[in-house]
């Protein structure tokens, strides 16, 4: 299981300051301890209320990587903030994200092509997100025509079927669940997968044990990748176990504090 | 139509371990032996690189082995005398390593003293320029006690001593750290454990490239397919990035494959069966190269025949088979 970070957001109050001030400490700091946690990838994102998301974009991506070699996953709708970061990643970064719609892959599609980078598509478009599992799926599945019609890496291309809060979308998530599944069937080698794992529990009273549950069960669905709280040890601790009950990894008695101390070896 | 090959590119490899060292480097070993750096399954060369030839080590002991007559023939004359033995695997047997096995020290046998085995251990190290490794008797207790006063006495040699275990792994590590030494981890025919006793020993701070996995092979006709496995799950982990399954491999050959029935018994008692020393050295054989395909980097074997024949098989698998 891939994690991607997602502390450094604007929408989190330390991290605008930050930006507003130019001042490095918090995203630093967020960016050690995520990778503590044990986080694969960084997200990074301006957050909404960005004056100059571009510069912002920029700041951002060079503070980090002044204290940590974690890969990045450049999280915005503005196709030039992503184009200036990713020309300053130092390692193939993640685009982060496009929808199927078809104006912005073919924006985004050659962008993620001439950086090196995978790239996050949505199971959406212009009219918002599909209902059920077949409506995502067909989603999907013009996202991977688009693949092959960019000559982008199928390895490269990461599919977000887009998950919704349990408190006002209930119905979503076993469509979530099926579309997971699905969605390796639709190519040989098949393309990856992601979910924004935080926003099933978007204002509800006990979000971390709704992440958690819902990590297995994705994981047990096929799920590679999650955008999440790096720095929920509980959390890291299912992932390490689902790996071990997925027979992805291989069980030793120490499995879970290797999961979490594997960026520290 | 052109048939196109299938090709895994793995994201990881084996870890690249060296055993031995030069003087230079602070030992007197006149060069040293690198195993490992695998980027692929054992010998698909056209899948990934297998940067460094697999290697023989002949056993030889401390003492006069109750080993059977197909060896003997070969060996006896040097028995009881381990330098000469050393030297004679060397010189006329082309083995790239010595493996020296102080069963002498074993308390049910000679229970040679600590100090007794380090003097031996120093005088093949004079006797032989190959870099070297030293097992224990496999009594705890008396292994605790000989194993740290070898490291101390050819410290700085780089040899690769065993063998930890999960229940006892401490005193050899500390002994290798100190000393600059590289460890066998033991484990009995078990992936769990061997992850389990790879990750102790690292975080003893002992680096993970100076540790070689035993994984305790079972012989031809003995559990051989059980190692295979192993072997097997092991190479695929390192392969997919598992840091704490990525070690060389090293298998006692020799040791699971003489004191097997089908080796020892005499053609009178199953006319059958064929002249015992060649069914012995063949047992060996078989049991070495079906595990070198496995994917093990060091073998130990015993007699000098198989070692021709397993060198043989070594050349054949090194030729670059691109698609």
């Amino acid at each position: 299981m891939i994690i991607i970070g997602e502390r450094i957001n604007g929408m989190f109050k330390d991290i605008k300051q930050a930006i507003l001030e130019k001042n490095p400490k918090a995203v630093q700091e967020w960016a050690k301890r995520q990778e503590d946690g044990g986080a694969h990838y960084l997200d990074i994102n301006v957050g909404p209320g960005s004056a100059d998301r571009v510069g912002a974009m920029k700041w951002l991506v060079e503070v980090t990587q002044e204290v940590t070699d974690l890969p990045l996953c450049l999280d915005s709708t503005d196709f030039t903030a992503i184009e200036e970061g990713l020309k300053l990643c130092k390692k193939p970064a993640i685009i982060n994200s496009t929808s199927a719609q078809r104006e912005k892959v073919e924006i985004a599609f050659p962008l993620a092509v001439k950086y090196n980078a995978s790239i996050i598509g949505l199971t959406m478009d212009k009219k918002g997100i599909p209902k059920d599992a077949d409506s995502r799926l067909a989603f999907a599945m013009e996202l991977v025509a688009a693949a092959d019609e960019f000559e982008l890496p199928m390895e490269n291309l990461i599919i977000d079927p887009l998950i919704l809060p349990a408190n006002v979308a209930q119905d979503h998530a076993p469509e979530v669940l099926k579309t997971l599944l699905q969605i390796k069937m639709l190519a040989n080698p098949a393309p990856k997968t992601v979910i924004g794992l935080s926003n099933v529990s978007q204002n509800c009273s006990d979000r971390h044990l709704i992440n958690r549950v819902f990590l297995a069960m994705a994981m047990a669905c096929g799920l590679d990748m999650a955008i999440a709280d790096a720095n929920d040890d509980e959390l890291m601790e299912v992932a390490a176990t689902a790996e071990i009950l997925l027979n992805q990894n291989i069980y030793c008695d120490s499995y879970v504090k290797l999961f979490k101390t594997r960026n520290r070896a | 139509m052109a048939v196109a090959i299938l090709k895994d590119r793995n994201p990881s490899k084996v870890l690249e371990v060296t055993i031995g060292a030069t003087k230079e480097q602070g030992g007197t070993r006149s060069h040293t032996i690198t195993v490992g750096g695998d980027s692929a399954l054992p010998f698909m060369h056209f899948e990934g690189s297998i940067p460094n030839r697999p290697v023989i080590a002949m056993e030889i002991q401390d003492r006069i082995p109750k080993w059977n007559d197909s060896l003997k023939s070969e060996l006896g004359d040097v028995w009881g005398n381990p330098t000469e033995w050393a030297q004679k695997c060397v010189e006329d047997f082309g083995a790239n390593l010595i493996y020296l096995k102080l069963d002498g020290s074993h308390p049910d046998e000679e229970n040679y003293s600590p100090d007794k085995c380090a003097q031996t251990v120093k005088s093949v190290l004079e006797a032989v320029s190959v870099p070297l490794i030293v097992c224990g008797c496999d009594v705890e207790e008396k292994d605790n006690e000989v194993l740290p006063l070898v490291a101390e006495a050819a410290a700085g040699e780089n040899l690769l001593i065993g063998s930890a275990e999960q229940d006892n792994y401490k005193t050899l590590t500390a002994a290798c750290m100190v000393h600059k030494h590289s460890i066998i981890a033991r484990s009995p025919l078990d992936i769990n454990i061997c992850k389990q006793l790879n990750i102790l020993i690292t975080e003893m701070n002992l680096p993970s490239d100076r540790i070689i996995i035993d994984p305790a092979i079972g012989g031809l006709g003995y559990g051989i397919e059980y190692a295979y496995s192993i072997l097997e799950r092991a190479r695929l982990g390192a392969l997919q990035g598992d840091k704490m399954l990525s070690m060389p491999i090293i298998a006692t050959i020799g040791y699971e494959s003489w004191k097997t029935k089908e080796a020892s018994v005499s053609i009178d008692d199953y006319p059958n069966w064929g002249q015992q020393v060649e069914r012995g050295i063949l047992w060996e054989a078989v049991t070495a190269t079906s595990l070198l395909q496995a994917g093990v980097h060091i073998l130990l074997l015993r007699h000098p025949k198989t070692v021709q024949l397993v060198q043989n098989t070594i050349d054949e698998l090194m030729k670059p088979n691109q698609f």
